[in-house]
């Protein structure tokens, strides 16, 4: 006689919501995200609005290596959503690939953002100089963070979590969505951070 | 079998909305280019960064079909943004004609001597 006892919902979902306990998990996380990244949103308008004078991001900031950041973003957007399609087809191999891609697209990101933060420093940019640079190192840093977290999530899912699909793969597959859906949540953030520090005209 | 159908089919549809993104990452970096001046500016990018925002959500993120109840979360989620931005814009206003704005300390500082 077994002991264990059953989580309910992992893969069937709830007659109430009609979501399986990760999916509405992940979905209220994301909704508080909303309200973080909006915060800082507002804050970026009430800064600008503010202020005497405000830069064109140009004018200080690297716009071809920001536009590589989004194309590698958008990238890693469709190999997380393929991952998922993957293993929705039975291929864990194809999973694999497209998991590793993201991982690859992911820490590509980081090493861009490091070369654009490494010369902001070396130029003596901190975010003590200006109200922009502070807002600007504010949102991108903690985009950054986002990130990090992301690789982390994925890089578990990519090895020693693959282990699950063996045992309970509709439920491996569900693990692989919601953090798919939290990937996608990270690039949409940036396709908002991206015109709006880096290409907004400025006053 | 029909797995595997639906499965090429979508995947058709992620790399069609993957390369309307790199498009519309292109339109966007080529409109700031243009001097379209600071308002019309905004409008331009806020208008291309939602349009790609949208399609992240609805077609990575299975927003277009997805259940009732995350539609009723997000609505909540998004009246609670509103209210917060619209409370700081409120206090913006609020501090409109005031002589030092909201954000800059008065240039000097009265002090009391108590003797």
């Amino acid at each position: 006689m077994s002991a264990a006892i059953e989580i309910p919902y992992n893969t069937t979902e709830r007659p109430d919501t009609g979501l399986y306990n990760a999916k509405l998990g992940v979905w209220l996380f994301l909704a508080s995200e909303v309200m973080l990244f909006g915060a800082l949103f507002s804050t970026y308008v009430l800064l600008r609005v503010n202020a005497e004078v405000w830069p064109t991001g140009a004018q200080i900031l690297n716009i071809p290596l920001a536009t590589l950041n989004t194309v590698i973003l958008i990238l890693s957007s469709v190999t997380v959503v393929m991952s998922w399609t993957s293993l929705k087809m039975n291929n864990l191999a194809r999973y694999k690939l497209f998991m590793g891609l993201t991982l690859l697209c992911a820490l590509g990101f980081l090493v861009v953002k490091t070369f654009e933060y490494r010369a902001k420093f070396e130029h003596g940019l901190l975010p003590s100089t200006s109200t922009f640079l502070a807002i600007y190192f504010t949102m991108t840093g903690l985009h950054g963070l986002h990130v990090i977290g992301g690789i982390l999530v994925n890089f578990y899912l990519w090895l020693p979590g693959t282990k699950m699909w063996r045992t309970d793969p509709e439920r491996f597959t569900n693990r692989v969505e919601v953090a798919g859906l939290y990937w996608h949540f990270v690039d949409l953030v940036w396709i908002f951070l991206f015109p709006t520090l880096y290409l907004l005209p400025g006053k | 079998m029909s797995d595997h159908t639906s499965g090429t089919s979508h995947i058709k549809t992620y790399l069609a909305i993957g390369a309307a993104l790199l498009g519309g990452t292109i339109v966007t970096v080529l409109a700031a280019k243009v001097h379209l001046g600071i308002i019309l500016g905004i409008i331009v990018a806020i208008i291309i960064a939602s349009i790609k925002g949208w399609l992240v959500a609805g077609y990575f993120m299975h927003l277009l079909h997805e259940r009732k109840g995350i539609y009723w979360l997000l609505a909540l989620t998004g009246v609670f943004l509103v209210v917060m931005v619209g409370l700081l814009l409120w206090t913006y206003g609020d501090q409109q004609g005031t002589p030092h704005g909201i954000f800059q300390a008065p240039a000097h500082k009265e002090t009391t001597h108590v003797p």
